[in-house]
């Protein structure tokens, strides 16, 4: 007998020990005398549960977690003994039911195979999607996409087949697909998890994008906060192009298209398209004013098409299952899955994939199990430090773009990050603020000046200097930040801060405060 | 840690040859002198500047937008803890106060022994296991007040 063994090797799963736990494993075994294989690979996003093994057996991949490097004896003899007992045996991985619930059509395969191992990624259905847009006329794929209903999963929520269509009509020439991977939203990870757990899903994604808009080069911008993600998107992008998967002759075809890495350094701003795109170009990540759009005028001021990795990666399944399968899934206009990412004071965190739809109320109670810390939910952000604060009041919102508009709020990139009771919402409120004056690009003044000016501001009110006058000047100078800044950063730094004062007023009026040094 | 090596104008020189033919190239130069030498000098601005045929202030724009590149020598460990809404939401607050009183340095300061740099960040995306920090690029979540001594007890040592 030769066990097959398989552990993720995603960051998060290293930070809470999983390396540790293979060693101990390993040696372990190597002590009885038993054979093994172990496949490291990312992760299933189960992440209370990790370090999570998970083991082949007759009817499909048992699991145990969380796991400590000093349970590695009892767990192997719990192995050998078909499964049980041990206190961190999980039964059949796929019956758990936080995995059981989801529609994972983006991270079907994050956490199952080797992210590297391409003919694994070929196996479960990778290339399906290539291979089909490669057999149709450029138009043609463009057309499945806007057919769809895929809409940017950055945040914005601008449907992918319109942009794409735009840039493909931009005239004939040199054009650009650039993967917006700087996923700087506290709270998200989702980026994070598919570049280290499924790089070949990303990379076929912007391969159909350069074939339906004619674009022959591809840059992913990520973070530099991401050393694993840029890793493995590296390794995997010597390995398509090892195999004719990228270069000059795409699948033997006449399609020529190739990828470039990209890494940031350190600036939240550059998750904006544009200041993206100055970024790439080698100068400082300020935001651009629009029009001309990226589509028509973008990097290195050629036709540009810049997605969300997750936009990038829906694209293979859309093209091999087609635009109706797609569509099906979802709710009003927001059509297809998300993967929303629990985070913060949650019990169960994780990455949820699901059709949009479900209320906030479902994700954090139901799915998370409320908090980490046993005490009441009183606040959740969701969609990152630009995203809007909602009580429990509001938690039968359906996660849904126009749904939390209407609730004054936003879901952004999918981030869902909890509080509980003891959190100080004035704080939070000031933390935005602060926020937005250390990443501010400085090019418009209303985000320069207006977020150092809000911190100073949110000082008085902690430390109960004339509270009405200040708040009443906060919420002027929110105003002018909303619809007086050049990109969402100025613009959207109101919604935690409007939300908070809101929602949670009482604590903008407490009078004993400490002072909350920066 | 990676070892940096010590300022060396020839071998920068050679770093910056070797994106001279990519588009935009300076962020991916500025990484790898930052890299190898653990800092950006100031003289490496005007090698940037000739290799790259920009202007000085063009160089000094850039490296001083982007948080990432240090100006001056880190110390021997670089401690990053995640300040962002997640890791609020676990106690990463007062998990930073901690740190910052043990080591007796601010955010952005190197101990005075050169054992360790402390810098924040805004997200590392180990949102699901808070509070979160790299160690010398070393992710590490779920950090605890009691693992965190453990790790300090380590890199001043």
């Amino acid at each position: 007998m030769r066990l097959r063994l398989f552990v993720s090797r995603d960051a998060g799963s290293l930070a809470v020990g999983a390396e540790e736990v293979v060693q101990s494993l390993t040696a372990a075994l190597r002590q009885r005398g038993i054979r093994f294989d172990f496949i490291r690979t990312g992760s299933r996003g189960l992440f209370w549960l990790e370090p999570l093994l998970e083991v082949e057996a007759p009817a499909g991949r048992v699991g145990y977690g969380p796991l400590r490097p000093s349970d590695a004896e009892a767990v192997i003899s719990s192995i050998l003994a078909g499964g049980s007992p041990h206190p961190s045996f999980l039964g059949l991985v796929d019956e758990i039911p936080y995995l059981k619930q989801q529609t994972r059509l983006v991270f079907a395969r994050s956490g199952k195979i080797d992210p590297l191992d391409l003919a694994a990624y070929r196996q479960e259905g990778g290339y399906h999607g290539l291979a089909k847009a490669l057999a149709l006329d450029p138009a043609a794929v463009i057309e499945t996409v806007t057919q769809s209903g895929l809409r940017g999963r950055g945040g914005a929520g601008f449907p992918a087949g319109i942009k794409w269509r735009t840039a493909a009509r931009a005239g004939a020439g040199q054009k650009y697909i650039v993967c917006n991977a700087d996923e700087g939203d506290s709270g998200t990870f989702a980026d994070r998890m598919l570049m280290e757990g499924d790089p070949f899903a990303l990379i076929e994604g912007m391969t159909i994008a350069g074939y339906a808009v004619g674009a022959s080069k591809g840059y992913i911008y990520t973070r530099s906060e991401y050393p694993h993600a840029v890793a493995t998107m590296n390794r995997a992008i010597a390995q398509a192009r090892a195999e004719g998967l990228l270069g000059p002759r795409v699948f033997d075809s006449n399609f020529a298209f190739d990828i470039e890495m990209r890494v940031g350094a350190g600036a939240y701003v550059c998750g904006e398209e544009t200041a993206l795109l100055d970024s790439i170009e080698g100068k400082r990540g300020q935001v651009r004013a629009k029009p001309p759009l990226p589509a028509v005028s973008g990097l290195f001021g050629k036709p540009t098409v810049i997605n969300n990795v997750i936009t990038l990666a829906s694209v293979p399944w859309i093209l091999a299952n087609g635009a109706e399968a797609y569509r099906d899934f979802g709710y009003g206009r927001s059509r297809g899955t998300m993967p929303i990412q629990l985070a913060g004071n949650i019990r169960y965190p994780g990455l949820f994939e699901a059709a949009f739809g479900l209320t906030l109320g479902d994700l954090v109670e139901k799915i998370g199990g409320g908090t980490a810390s046993g005490r009441p939910v009183r606040a959740v952000q969701v969609g990152g430090p630009l995203g809007a604060y909602f009580p429990p009041a509001l938690f039968d919102t359906p996660f849904d773009y126009e749904a939390f508009a209407a609730k004054d709020g936003l879901i952004g990139h999918g981030g869902v990050v909890v509080f509980d009771d003891r959190v100080d919402m004035a704080r939070q409120a000031r933390f935005a603020m602060e926020f937005c004056a250390f990443e501010s690009c400085g090019k418009c003044t209303p985000c320069r000046i207006g977020s150092t000016r809000g911190v100073e501001v949110m000082d008085r009110i902690l430390r109960g200097e004339n509270r009405e006058a200040n708040l009443a000047l906060i919420e002027e100078l929110c105003e002018t930040l909303r619809y007086g800044s050049l990109c969402a950063l100025g613009g959207f730094t109101p919604y935690p801060v409007m939300s908070a004062i809101r929602h949670f007023r009482e604590d903008f009026m407490t009078p004993k405060r400490r002072c909350v040094a920066t | 840690m990676t070892n940096p090596t010590a300022w060396n104008a020839v071998l920068a020189e050679q770093i910056i040859a070797g994106y001279r033919d990519i588009q935009g190239a300076i962020l991916p130069v500025l990484h790898a002198l930052q890299d190898a030498f653990g800092y950006i000098p100031d003289e490496a601005i005007e090698l940037v500047a000739q290799g790259l045929n920009i202007s000085r202030a063009d160089v000094y724009g850039i490296l001083t937008f982007y948080h990432d590149f240090r100006r001056s020598p880190p110390g021997r460990h670089v401690l990053q803890l995640c300040r962002a809404e997640s890791c609020q939401a676990m106690g990463g607050d007062a998990l930073a106060d901690h740190v910052r009183e043990r080591l007796g340095i601010d955010w952005g300061e190197t101990r005075a022994d050169g054992s360790v740099t402390l810098l924040p960040v805004f997200c590392l995306g180990l949102c699901a296991c808070s509070p979160s920090a790299l160690l010398d690029g070393r992710p590490m979540g779920r950090l605890s007040q009691e693992r965190m001594d453990a790790l300090l007890d380590e890199v001043t040592s």
